[in-house]
């Protein structure tokens, strides 16, 4: 999938996460990870991402991450949310999506 | 026999066998330094214990480097003792002394800069908050904090453990001799429950008030025989901090369902019969199982034979309605809590001692059926902790947790499985406050675990269809949710001890590393 924009999805309500997509000018991936449950949960959380984008095949994007607590499948659903608005794609596949 | 001439120029024996040596007369003032040598005289001033400043009490009590000091803590949030008198202490240039508060709260955050610069070595507390709790967490103190139950604490004051030089306490209203009490005036707090025992026992007792009210005043929780000084400032505490009209009872599905099935529990359990006695602790689930069992009482017509603890407006509701006979009151959270324990007959203010303290010859926890506690986590072994927080940082207070536990007839833990992505049910609790084998039964939203040493609760409990698990099987569902935590950054330095209430040290708090 295609960056075209910044794209961004989720509030910052509690047990929620905030997810903001946009373009790395230079190559690979950027993770900006601000969580209240980063001692403990950080590398999962990277990990998800990590793994929510291969997915959706994304390549060279920045993600900010203003985590308050999300479980994992918020994570993975905002991410995919927040990706999507960024390739500028409307409709979803539901079908296909995790 | 020998004779001798006293004071009063009569002849009296020195020696009399069978009694032994006795001591003539000699002066009324002689022996009795704190006797006022004026008596008798007209123009001078009505005796009293005012003094201007809270310097000149300081400076009067003899305060010096390495003493302790201590400080109660029922203006909660609202405190302002704690921080003016250390500052006060502070600019004297009085150094090293071991601070005794029953507990600190957040608002104690000034107490960062004189732990920096040597004013404050030691702290023993039941409770920490706040920034003060986040930078002791961070290795702010050389000398370990002691957390102690409310109990604990009662116990070792009682003791001389913990001796006090200079007891400085807030009291709502005082007169000029020092009786006081704590449910009238614009700082009211209700019960002095833990106040009461510093007065008792402290070398040197300064009560600091904003309500000076005509002599005597009684009722009165402080006995004027224990004061020394008395000083008025503007005012001791902020109303808002203090205590909240009434406390709201929760709105959160989540905690009002662990409340329902947690006195759906406590009805089946076998100790909720007429006459039984009860506790909850704070927290918006504890607190909200009042609001059930009422209903169950009402319907089945138990009666409670009384309610202990940190009394709110719902138990005050319940007494007023005849449901609890006698309330017992040690912390008073809410203005009608402070109202009632001012005009009902049967609110009675009970001290810490009485509250707690297992060396005594029978606190109260001993009578307790049945208490409800929160907890921030729980372990398979029953174990609770209710002072680190998901993140290491210290963030709660022991306060009667392990006290009321182990003295109840049944200890109910109220908790939600899950908070935000953090399991409350684990393999080993961060922190032990209250040892699992004083733990009966855990709520969660999820189900009911039973500590395998109660299988007569566990019978009953099945037996009325309840949704109960082994703790283990809770831990899994939670785990299930939010996948397993890597353990916490911790580092070598010890940041506090957590004290048993008899004594004994339970667990430490190592530093987090930022």
């Amino acid at each position: 999938m295609r960056i075209l924009h910044s794209g961004t999805a989720g509030t910052l309500e509690s047990s929620d996460v905030m997810i903001t997509v946009e373009r790395n000018p230079e190559k690979g991936l950027i993770i900006e990870l601000e969580s209240i449950s980063e001692a403990r949960f950080g590398n999962r959380i990277r990990e998800v991402i990590t793994d929510t984008l291969k997915k959706l095949q994304v390549q060279d994007v920045k993600v900010r991450v203003q985590d308050r607590s999300a479980l994992d499948c918020t994570i993975r659903a905002r991410l995919t949310a927040a990706v999507f608005r960024a390739a500028g794609i409307e409709k979803y596949p539901w079908e296909e999506l995790e | 026999m020998k004779l001798v001439k006293n004071a009063a120029g009569r002849e009296i024996p020195e020696l009399f066998p069978g009694i032994g040596k006795l001591e003539p007369f000699q002066g009324a003032y002689a022996r009795t330094p704190l006797v006022r040598r004026e008596k008798g005289s007209r123009t001078l001033p009505r005796l009293n214990k005012i003094v201007d400043t809270l310097e000149q009490a300081i400076l009067k009590c003899g305060l010096q480097d390495g003493m302790t000091v201590s400080f109660h803590h029922h203006f909660r949030e609202g405190d302002y003792v704690v921080n003016m008198v250390m500052d006060i202490i502070a600019n004297l240039g009085i150094k090293n002394l071991t601070l005794a508060s029953s507990s600190l709260t957040s608002c104690h955050t000034p107490l960062v800069e004189h732990i920096r610069k040597g004013v404050i070595k030691r702290i023993y507390t039941s409770g920490l908050r706040g920034v003060l709790a986040d930078e002791i967490s961070h290795g702010l103190m050389d000398t370990p904090v002691l957390i102690h139950s409310h109990g604990g604490r009662a116990r070792a004051i009682e003791t001389g453990q913990l001796s006090i030089d200079v007891a400085f306490l807030g009291v709502p209203s005082c007169d000029l001799y020092g009786n006081a009490n704590g449910f009238s005036g614009k700082s009211a707090c209700g019960s002095l429950g833990y106040a009461i025992v510093d007065a008792r026992h402290a070398k040197k007792v300064v009560l600091i008030t904003d309500n000076l009210v005509d002599y005597p005043n009684t009722p009165f929780s402080i006995d004027q025989d224990l004061v020394d000084y008395i000083v008025i400032v503007d005012a001791i505490g902020d109303p808002q901090g203090i205590a909240t009209g009434a406390t709201r009872m929760t709105r959160d599905p989540r905690e009002l369902l662990i409340a329902e099935l947690a006195s759906q529990v406590i009805v089946t359990s076998g100790y909720f019969e007429d006459g039984f006695s009860v506790q909850t602790g704070s927290g918006g689930a504890a607190l909200a199982v009042t609001r059930f069992l009422r209903e169950k009482m009402l319907e089945r017509n138990v009666k409670a034979s009384f309610a202990l603890g940190g009394i709110t407006s719902q138990i005050v509701k319940m007494h007023e309605e005849g449901l609890i006979k006698r309330i017992l009151d040690v912390q008073s959270f809410d203005l009608e809590a402070v109202r009632s324990i001012g005009e009902n007959r049967y609110h009675t203010e009970i001290d810490a001692s009485y509250y707690a303290n297992p060396l005594n010859k029978g606190c109260v926890v001993n009578k307790l059926n049945v208490v409800v506690l929160s907890a921030m986590e729980i372990d398979t072994e029953f174990n609770v902790n209710v002072i680190t927080g998901s993140d290491g940082i210290i963030r709660g207070a022991s306060g009667g947790h392990s006290d009321t536990a182990i003295g109840s007839g049944l200890s109910v833990i109220v908790a939600p499985l899950v908070r935000g992505r953090t399991p409350t049910v684990i393999d080993k609790v961060t922190t032990v406050i209250t040892p699992g084998e004083t733990v009966d039964v855990l709520v969660t939203d999820h189900g009911v675990a039973v500590n395998p040493r109660r299988p007569e609760v566990l019978e009953r409990l099945k037996a009325a269809r309840l949704p109960v698990y082994t703790i283990e099987e809770l831990k899994k569902k939670a785990e299930k949710v939010t996948g397993i935590p890597e353990p916490l950054p911790f580092g070598k330095k010890i940041v506090a001890l957590v004290e048993y209430r008899d004594g004994t040290i339970i667990d430490m708090i190592r530093e987090i590393q930022p």
